[in-house]
């Protein structure tokens, strides 16, 4: 089956200064792709590639076979939803919060889809609560179920569980990983966590100051990574390239 | 204390009993702030909101000065400026507003118009960027980003609006300028309040700031309910 996304020589600079490199990436359809690698590697930009919410400064992205061109742009897009490590809810309720890119879509979010949403969050009893007073966690999972709910073809998250319990931390991987396994959709999921990586990922591409260094089936990149960086990234060490 | 007192007295008969001259002047401040109002925020929040949706205001450096500038004008220079350019032998002289009300609107437009945009500018901008590429993330077109922006900013768009209600309502120095305080045409509550104080006529005047504060409190109390919802 072809790639999903196609990255050749994909850059992205900002005032001059190259942030994101990629000579070559292809992220298959329905796999799910764990992005490790230090703060400020380029795993938040290659995201914002991905989701095109930005143009690149130069080379190829192609997905599901087709150039992305900014005509394009806006269709593609509405395929794609990313999950940012700040929820970003709305001054609305749960439900509106929820149902809100469906709306855009000119969709009357479906009511029993909803409940059925917010049972499976346990936050049924918080539908009509303003969004911005739910603690974090319960932000968060809003947050993926406003993802979700839309059946995106693409999944990208950008560490959505950093600053969570471990209870929330399960339940936003146990979510994502039911979704997956139900549509199929293509995961991509940035994370700092070498073992939320090992636990989620059917392969891992590790980034190092832009540049992508090592990309491989996460079980011989967590056991044997071929390279030393990586190796010294699992150790906990600071890692230059 | 005890002059206070009176006027306090007399300023309470002359508000219950509805005094026609002053349901007159408070007739025209309406009529004035209101219309200025309406008017400043008909042209600055597009404006705010034009300039505040943008990554980077165009040419940000010379322009948020001058809005920033606007923002504190002084009633009497922008009544000065208006007055030059609506006598007789300014520019437009030949719409015959001076001493009219069109002209007190002129006026408290000038006045509030930079403080709308650049509340709601400012607002917009304070926006955290991640809701930005959120709501680009989840589908939305270029207009429908802009309308949840502006209905996420909602706060600073009211309190804009409030900023400017305030600023003009109780201004004097322009509305003196260019409106002449003539009675029954162009009295409003500030310029009425100096002239009853010149002529010793406490009573009234305190009345008509009871009057004054009422109208700004009344008008608060709604646009805070409003951000309340």
């Amino acid at each position: 089956m072809p790639p999903i996304y196609t990255l050749h020589d994909l850059q992205q600079s900002y005032n001059g200064r190259r942030v994101l490199a990629i000579d070559r990436l292809d992220i298959g359809r329905g796999e799910v792709l764990a992005l490790v690698g230090p703060s400020g590697s380029g795993k938040s930009t290659l995201l914002r590639l991905l989701n095109f919410l930005e143009q690149p400064s130069g080379g190829a992205l192609t997905f599901d076979g087709e150039p992305v061109t900014p005509r394009l742009a806006l269709a593609q897009r509405r395929r794609v939803t990313t999950v940012f490590q700040r929820p970003a809810l709305l001054h609305r309720s749960v439900a509106a919060n929820i149902g809100y890119g469906q709306t855009l879509r000119g969709i009357k979010p479906d009511n029993d889809e909803l409940a059925a949403w917010l049972d499976r969050l346990g936050l049924s009893h918080l539908a009509r609560q303003s969004a911005p007073k739910l603690s974090a966690g319960e932000a968060q999972r809003v947050a993926l179920a406003r993802a979700l709910i839309l059946r995106p073809d693409v999944l990208l998250l950008d560490e959505p569980s950093a600053n969570l319990d471990p209870y929330n931390i399960g339940l936003i991987e146990r979510l994502v990983a039911e979704a997956h396994s139900e549509t199929g959709m293509t995961v991509v999921w940035v994370t700092h966590d070498i073992f939320q990586a090992r636990r989620v990922a059917g392969r891992v591409a590790f980034l190092l100051e832009g540049r992508l260094v090592e990309v491989a089936d996460a079980a011989k990149f967590f056991t044997a990574p071929a390279t030393p960086q990586a190796a010294a990234f699992l150790r906990g060490e600071l890692v230059y390239s | 204390m005890e002059t206070i007192l009176d006027a306090l007295q007399e300023a309470l008969g002359l508000l219950t009993g509805f005094d026609p001259a002053l349901m007159e002047v408070v007739g025209m401040t309406l009529r004035v702030t209101g219309g200025a109002l309406l008017l400043a925020t008909l042209i600055g929040l597009p404006l705010g909101a034009a300039l505040g949706l943008r990554d980077r205001v165009p040419a940000g450096g010379c322009v948020m000065p001058i809005i920033y500038t606007g923002m504190g004008l002084p009633p009497v220079v922008v009544g000065l400026f208006v007055y030059l350019m609506l006598s007789n032998q300014g520019p437009l002289g030949r719409l015959g507003w001076l001493f009219k009300p069109p002209a007190m609107i002129v006026a408290q437009v000038i006045i509030a118009l930079p403080l709308i945009v650049g509340l709601t500018l400012t607002s917009l901008r304070s926006i955290d960027p991640t809701v930005k590429l959120q709501v680009r993330s989840l589908g939305a077109t270029r207009a429908q980003t802009a309308w949840t922006l502006i209905r996420e900013a909602r706060l600073g768009v009211l309190a804009a609006i409030i900023a400017a209600f305030g600023g003009i309502i109780s201004e004097v120095g322009a509305v003196m300028l260019v409106g002449g305080n003539i009675e029954g045409q162009t009295r409003v509550l500030t310029t009425a309040i100096v002239l009853e104080t010149r002529r010793g006529n406490f009573a009234l005047a305190l009345a008509l700031g009871i009057l004054l504060m009422g109208l700004a409190f009344g008008a608060n109390y709604l646009f805070h309910r409003l951000s309340d919802e």
